[in-house]
């Protein structure tokens, strides 16, 4: 039953992801089209089964169906890296943001800052999860403020190159970027789903995890670090998505009806593809919207976080 | 400290306000009469002083209501969410009642904010998590989420740069005819004074309440609708000031306990003492620019509030 | 066999086991009794490794507990702790199946199967094994999980407060099954029992425990006393033979 469902989104994934290719193709220059076509899918492919196995994970790891990693405060390191550059290199930013240094050198800080997270809860003896998570995103705050006033006193026209690494954006990426990306979130889900039958009694609670033998603490905190490393990279990438992880790897467990990470870990992830190709899609092709495919998906990710708690807050 | 010390270092503070600035205004010109001196003051830096002095006491006093209606330390205004409602408010009056009057637009802020105050109320009571750290970081997930549905609807009707400024709260822009609104806090003060004991009492929860013969949904409703009236008029004047809701009142019962009856007086003083010096800092620091005051109290908040998060132990 | 050596434990600076060591010995029903609040469930953690100690050492069969890897302690020792709140949607045999955990890291072989069979049969759940665990009253429950720490087949069992939400007659089946377990197999069973008759009727030892110490401790006819019990829970309490088993009468 649960391999059916799973090959149902294979099947999906797929057709969407060759209707993505083919549709409105141009003969004349199909090679150019199938090239960064095929270079898009590739890009959305890799955030989307970066951030639905990292949502499925961190969700584990928290015993939380309501959070996801964005609110660690990675989103607002980036956008603050994102404003500083911008305010301090003005108009020449955008060769700046498409160098391979500045990719590595993002990633580098979002890890950082989560790293120092991790050293200052976790090394303190301290073990609350909820606490790193509300440090972080107090932090965030910080970050945000921070950003905002820059925003305020930097030209418009500078202020649109912000605007638009506010959204995630899967044109333009480049190549050799993807591959690289592609390398270290390969790497990373490959070691993740390692784990995947400690996450299964993880999930009946820290006690009897511990009594079942799974290292528990040593598995979060491995995991901590993982889960940020993989939100960075794909931040770096194409920039903040913050509710998609919620809704698919939410959708994956109300799909499955299941505990099994196994399943979990690649339905969330081919979820995350159908919800990021599906909607380019339709924003595209349907709609000729210009609304970028990333606030459409936080707008529905936050509205149905919303109906989560009311629903969750409903049967006691 | 005493009330009274308290008191006379916020006068202080105050006059201090009048005279900074980047025209100069001395006593002495003042004392000689001086009409241009007169006219700064009167029509740019009496508003200020008077709306810096009112949004900190009354911010202040909100995040007390809240913090004892929840029972959380750490609740307030921006971690409950209510800051990104009445901001999604204030888009919305923009958007669809372009014409209505800045009383108009801070009834529809305020519904928004009494709305989103109640639904998080509302999740918070039947929350199974009853984690003093979860708390919070749902209402600011929940935050999040209205702003960034805030973000669709401004994206699509290019308001993203106006959005960003209340973001900032700001006072530099205030001026004779631009603050009056904020006087509305006044009697909501004097309300919040008057039930100031009800708000502890109905704290304890909902059984406590009634059997002490206290009407527990009336007390709760009067302080939320304050809280959201307040929260809005404050946006939509000054800007969104991060955590002095939070802080001031956590100081507080940190040297006065956690009667209301006790702290009320010190914390409407000491937040009111508090945006005064952010205030005066902000003019000062990069004179003769600028720092906003969100900023400020976004740093100062921001460190002040992780100290209270890793140190709670020691007196929560 | 475990030992326990000057094991304490604050919450805060509060003390709530101070310097406790002890001896269990092997192929024995020990209960642990006493007031509220003296420790009996922290102590049971810290044998458990679901906490760790501030001071002491805990051994088991001679080794130290803490420094033993987490896997190969989960095939000899097993806790079932107070409060058992499941979220998730899962039956009875997934929950027990869980239990293997230690054996097939999640991959279950038919030698796994056949144990998680007779744990739930041990426990007289088999017809309910494919309900959902949100389907099943309190008692069912508590009896799922003490089915899952069966599956885990460890020598040393600790069993925290076992009888809540079981009937008198789940009670008792109950009682009589760990009663089997310890003589047909020779399991190592640890309770913290507050139905003082229970303690008296199943268990081989009992050790009294009072604001974190141990105040008595031997044989279960030692310290089913009178003046024993009146030690322990300031409490007049009468003591009966009844049918060879000793009744504690205190109402």
């Amino acid at each position: 039953m649960l391999k059916r469902k799973i090959i149902l989104l294979v099947v999906i994934a797929l057709s969407l992801a060759g209707l993505y290719l083919f549709i409105h193709m141009n003969f004349q220059a199909m090679e150019y089209l199938m090239r960064t076509r095929l270079e898009k899918i590739l890009a959305m492919i890799l955030c989307a089964v970066s951030i639905g196995v990292s949502t499925v994970v961190f969700q584990t790891i928290t015993h939380n169906r309501i959070l996801t990693p964005s609110i660690m405060g990675l989103d607002s390191v980036y956008m603050f890296i994102q404003t500083i550059v911008v305010f301090l290199f003005g108009s020449g930013t955008f060769v700046i943001m498409q160098s391979d240094a500045y990719f590595f050198l993002t990633i580098l800080l979002m890890v950082g800052f989560a790293f120092g997270l991790y050293q200052l809860l976790f090394r303190r003896g301290q073990s609350n999860l909820f606490l790193l998570l509300l440090v972080g995103l107090v932090l965030g705050t910080f970050f945000s403020s921070l950003s905002s006033f820059m925003q305020m006193i930097i030209d418009p026209n500078e202020f649109l190159l912000i605007q638009d690494s506010m959204f995630a954006s899967f044109t333009d990426v480049n190549t050799n970027l993807l591959l690289i990306s592609a390398v270290i979130i390969i790497v990373l889900c490959i070691y993740i789903f390692r784990y995947r039958h400690y996450f299964d009694v993880m999930s009946i609670g820290r006690d009897h995890a511990v009594n079942l033998g799974v290292p528990y603490e040593k598995i979060v905190k491995r995991m901590f670090l993982v889960i940020a490393v993989l939100v960075a990279v794909s931040t770096a990438l194409v920039g903040p998505i913050t509710f998609l992880g919620l809704l698919t790897a939410n959708l994956a467990r109300e799909f499955l009806q299941t505990f099994r990470h196994t399943y979990l870990l690649i339905a969330a992830s081919l979820l995350s593809v159908i919800a990021l190709l599906g909607g380019q899609l339709v924003v595209e092709r349907i709609f000729s919207f210009s609304t970028p495919i990333s606030v459409i998906i936080n707008f529905v990710g936050g509205v149905y976080f919303i109906y989560l708690l009311v629903r969750e807050s409903k049967k006691i | 400290m005493k009330l009274i010390y308290l008191f006379i270092i916020t006068v202080l503070l105050a006059v201090c306000s009048l005279f900074v600035g980047v025209e100069n205004v001395s006593f002495s010109a003042l004392w000689n009469m001086d009409e241009e001196a007169w006219n700064i003051v009167m029509i740019s830096r009496l508003p200020r002083m008077l709306s810096i002095i009112m949004a900190g006491t009354s911010l202040s006093i909100c995040g007390l209501i809240m913090q004892q209606l929840t029972q959380n330390k750490f609740v307030s205004p921006t971690t409950a969410g209510t800051m990104d409602w009445a901001r999604l408010g204030i888009l919305v009056s923009l958007l669809f009642f372009t014409d209505a009057s800045p009383i108009w637009k801070m009834c529809i802020a305020a519904a928004f904010a009494l709305f989103g105050t109640l639904l998080f109320m509302g999740i918070l009571q039947r929350l199974k998590q009853k984690d003093t750290i979860f708390i919070p970081l749902v209402g600011i997930m929940l935050g999040n989420v209205v702003s960034s549905i805030a973000t669709f609807f401004a994206l699509k009707f290019d308001l993203v740069q106006n959005m960003s400024s209340w973001l900032q709260g700001d006072f530099s822009l205030i001026m004779e005819g631009r603050y009056e609104l904020l006087y509305i806090s006044v009697p909501l003060l004097i309300i919040a004074f008057l039930f100031a004991n009800m708000f502890t009492v109905a704290g304890m929860g909902e059984d406590f309440a009634t059997n002490l013969g206290l009407p527990y949904k009336y007390v709760v409703n009067v302080g939320l609708i304050i809280v959201a009236i307040i929260t809005a008029v404050v946006i939509l004047t000054v800007g969104v000031i991060p955590f002095l809701g939070l802080i001031v009142p956590n100081i507080v019962s940190i040297y006065r306990g956690d009667n209301l009856k006790n702290s009320i007086w010190h914390t409407a003083v000491l937040g009111a003492a508090f945006l005064l010096v952010c205030d005066i800092a902000g003019r000062l620091i990069i004179y003769p620019y600028e720092i906003s005051v969100g900023l400020m109290v976004g740093v100062i908040g921001t460190g002040i509030f992780l100290y209270m998060l890793l140190r709670r132990n020691a007196y929560a | 066999m475990i030992v326990a050596e000057k094991l304490s434990k604050y919450f805060g600076s509060k003390k709530v086991i101070q310097d406790v060591s002890i001896e269990v010995k092997r192929g024995a029903i020990t209960s642990f009794i006493g007031p509220n609040g003296a420790g009996k469930s922290t102590l049971l953690s810290m044998v458990s490794r679901l906490l760790k100690q501030d001071d002491g050492i805990v051994y088991l069969d001679g080794k130290d507990v803490h420094k033993q890897k987490s896997k190969d302690l989960a095939k000899t020792i097993a806790i079932l702790r107070q409060s058992n709140v499941v979220q998730m949607r899962l039956t009875v045999r997934e929950l027990v199946s869980f239990g293997r955990f230690p054996y097939s890291s999640g991959r279950l072989t038919d030698e796994d199967e056949q144990k998680v069979s007779e744990a739930i049969a041990y426990v007289n759940l088999e017809e309910m094994e494919d309900n959902y665990l949100n389907e099943l009253s309190g008692g069912q429950k508590q009896r799922a999980f003490i089915a899952m720490v069966l599956a885990q087949d460890t020598d040393y069992i600790l069993l925290d407060e076992p009888l809540n939400n079981l009937d008198m007659k789940h009670a008792v089946q109950m009682m009589k099954l760990l009663r089997k377990l310890v003589e047909d197999f020779g399991k190592t069973i640890l309770l913290v029992i507050h139905d003082i008759n229970f303690a008296s009727v199943y268990s081989d030892r009992i050790v009294a425990m009072k604001d974190g110490k141990i105040v008595a401790e031997g044989p279960t006819e030692d310290i089913i006393q009178s003046d024993v019990l009146k030690s322990i829970y300031d409490l007049d309490i009468d003591v009966h033979n009844i049918s060879c088993n000793r009744i504690c009468v205190y109402f």
